[in-house]
């Protein structure tokens, strides 16, 4: 019986690794970029870094789910596939999170850093590249372990579009056989535990390479 | 009081030996493989005030903790008042205690800490109402009465609606001091209560305990690095050096004659850079 | 297809009406989370290494799973052995289950953060465990934590509209609704984007203000 339930189990999971890397990778560039745009010395930048920050945090991940699958079409005449409006609505949302780790992270560096960097003439570019970001990044990385193991539980979310995610071939497989509602239930749950174990350890992963060599 | 006078005129071996009032027999502790006390044995008398002198490490706070049930010891026993501490007689066999056991014994220490440990959410006055009230049970109006005049005694009824944030370090200390009292103990332990004070601020706080010590009633056990204060206020001096009581006697003794070559090497030290407090030597 | 301002004012009543229960839903939700994390905190700080290791495994697997998978679990599954309950039940139920573990674990840095002195203290007074845990550990545990847990409510109000899939009418569900009626769907999903900006944001400016006030306050003890 168990045996039946697998490929669709890995089909859904199939399509939820997916969403999750994409979006993750994409959340990680939008997060870094707006992040660093929050600390610009141009207010209008800050401004407009704080807008996208404040309304994506201050809104339900499900409702922007919804505004761009649903509404966007009839604002933009651009209908999104369900998977591009998921990993965007990912993007988006985890990408404020992910700002205010940066942000925060950046802002814990010693103000010596960027002193001693001024006094060697660097620009500021080079500043943030060379001395401020790296050391930054060691303190972002428990952080964004657990806002990855978020943007996992996330797309569970999908559901509600209609996209074949694991959740939602679990619905399914429910829908054939109602008596085994607790087992698909407690195996989804299992499936989801070990993706996010796993996506963790990669995190921990890179959180060791960036710490090598520091004391 | 007159137990006073014979402890001080009495040669040891030949005055009638009061029941102690504390009592370590064999007592060990080992964290894992260090072993910080060796077997000590030791009694207090009721009303005695013993000093505890020695380098750090060389397991004097750690005696105090024993009994004040903040460590468990490795092996041994010890008795408070006629009864164990730790142990429970079973069947003619010692075993662990219980905690119920342990509180009801525990309830004759006290102990005045290095750093002060007032509870800061509470005012002064409910510091020292707090254990009353709820351990032994007093009406609230007689724990603050009592909490008062304890307060004054130690010169600070007017804090009494302050917060410890808003005392200095002797004050917070002295608050200490009648937050124990005023729980009745029959041994109160004094671990280093003067160390992590500002030193205009030691005098204060000596000078409650030397009062409290006149008073006469409460054995004292005090672990500290004030000589001059051990010598005046003390019936007898341990001193302790990796993990055992090396030598042990009255002060004048201990201070002018030290026999072992520890306690000479120990004293010397402090002799070499004595600055003031008490007349010179 | 533009906005149209009289579709808004005609949705926007019923939109507020959903309201009443989206906040109840978080508030009871919160209710649970906050009386259930206590516990589960002490639990996890127990002496016994079977106890602490137990709850640390069932907590982490509640936080590493979804909620959505968990409402389904408790609306779906458990009427199979008897237990059924109304979907408001079920959605405060799952998300105070699921919030639990988030503040056990606020509650579990509150307490390690109370210095080891004052457990010593209220042994040297001579306090019972009970007396130690109410009168002087958690009083300087929770103050601290409280900003902290104002933002987990906000971030449960947020996830009221997964209670949805359980069949709770609440905010989205009633905007769902009027879309699929009238085709229009931009007004009623922003709106409702917007309503939830509009509680959310000025809640978690709130917190932060706290926030700064209890790290002043904080500062200056000692």
């Amino acid at each position: 019986m168990w045996s039946d339930l697998l490929p669709a189990f890995f089909r859904g999971t199939w399509i939820t690794l997916q969403i999750t890397v994409e979006s993750v990778a994409l959340a990680l560039l939008v997060a870094i970029v707006t992040g660093i745009a929050r600390l610009s010395r141009y207010r209008i930048i800050r401004a407009a870094a704080a807008v996208y920050v404040e309304v994506f945090r201050g809104t339900s991940l499900l409702v922007q789910l919804f505004w761009l699958y649903f509404a966007l079409p009839m604002f933009m005449n651009v209908q999104l596939s369900s998977g591009a409006a998921a990993v965007l609505a990912l993007t988006l949302n985890y990408g404020a999170y992910g700002s205010e780790v940066v942000r925060s992270s950046i802002l814990a560096v010693p103000a010596g850093q960027t002193e001693a960097a001024i006094a060697l003439n660097m620009t500021p570019y080079q500043r943030m590249r060379r001395v401020i970001f790296p050391q930054a990044l060691v303190r972002m990385l428990p952080a964004f372990g657990n806002l990855q193991i978020e943007l996992l539980k996330g797309t569970s979310l999908v559901y509600f579009i209609t996209l074949a995610d694991l959740t939602y071939e679990g619905m399914i497989l429910r829908s054939y056989d109602a008596s085994s509602t607790t087992e698909i239930f407690v195996l989804l749950l299992i499936f989801y535990f070990i993706l996010a174990h796993v996506l963790n350890s990669a995190v921990r992963w890179f959180e060791r390479r960036a710490a090598a060599g520091r004391s | 009081m007159g137990l006073h006078m014979q402890e001080k005129t009495a040669r040891p071996e030949e005055a009638p030996v009061p029941s102690p009032i504390v009592r370590y027999r064999g007592v060990r502790k080992s964290y894992g493989e260090l072993e910080v006390l060796k077997s000590i044995d030791l009694d207090i008398a009721p009303g005695e005030k013993v000093a505890v002198i020695g380098p750090s490490g060389s397991g004097k706070t750690t005696l105090a903790r024993l009994l004040m049930t903040l460590e468990e010891p490795t092996g041994g026993t010890i008795e408070v008042d006629g009864e164990l501490l730790w142990h429970k007689e079973v069947n003619g066999r010692l075993v662990r205690a219980d905690e119920k056991h342990r509180h009801r014994v525990r309830g004759k220490i006290g102990m005045v800490f290095q750093h002060f440990n007032l509870f800061p959410h509470m005012t002064i006055l409910r510091n020292v109402t707090e254990a009353p009230i709820h351990v032994l049970k007093v009406p609230p109006e007689q724990a603050r009465e009592e909490a008062m005049r304890m307060l004054d005694k130690v010169g600070l009824a007017d804090k009494a609606d302050s917060y410890p944030s808003q005392l200095s370090g002797g004050q917070k200390q002295r608050v200490a001091i009648a937050r124990a009292l005023v729980m009745h103990p029959k041994v109160m332990l004094f671990d280093e209560v003067t160390s992590a004070l500002d030193p205009e601020l030691v005098g204060e706080v000596l000078k409650v305990i030397r009062d409290i010590a006149a008073e006469g009633e409460m054995a004292m056990l005090l672990i500290t690095h004030e000589m001059d204060f051990a010598r005046d206020v003390a019936d007898r001096v341990l001193f302790t050096d990796g993990g055992r009581i090396v030598e042990e006697g009255p002060p004048d003794r201990l201070f002018e004659n030290p026999r072992s070559p520890r306690l000479q090497s120990f004293l010397s030290r402090f002799r070499a850079g004595s600055s003031g407090g008490g007349a010179g030597d | 297809m533009l906005w149209s301002w009289d579709y808004t004012l005609k949705i926007l009543p019923g939109l507020l009406r959903a309201l009443p229960i989206t906040i109840a839903a978080t508030l009871a939700g919160f209710a649970v989370a906050a009386v259930l994390g206590l516990p589960l905190a002490m639990l996890r700080r127990s002496k016994y290494k079977t106890v602490s290791l137990a709850t640390r495994w069932a907590v982490d697997f509640i936080r590493s799973t979804p909620l959505l998978v968990q409402l389904f679990f408790i609306f779906y599954a458990l009427p199979l052995y008897g237990i059924s309950l109304s979907p408001f039940a079920c959605g405060v139920i799952g998300l105070g289950v699921h919030y639990s573990t988030y503040l056990s674990e606020v509650y579990r840095a509150g307490i390690e953060a109370v210095e080891r002195g004052q457990w010593e203290a209220a042994v040297a007074l001579n306090f019972t465990r009970a007396q130690t845990w109410f009168r002087v550990i958690l009083p300087q545990a929770i103050p601290p934590a409280i900003p902290v847990m104002g933002n987990y409510l906000i971030a449960m109000f947020k996830e009221t509209p997964l209670l949805s899939a359980i069949t709770l009418v609440e905010l989205l569900q009633v905007a769902k609704t009027l879309g699929s009626q009238s085709f229009r769907y931009m007004e009623p999903f922003t709106l409702v984007g917007l309503l939830f900006l509009a509680l959310s944001y000025p809640s978690s400016l709130l917190i932060r203000k706290a926030e700064k006030r209890l790290n002043r306050r904080q500062s200056t003890r000692r």
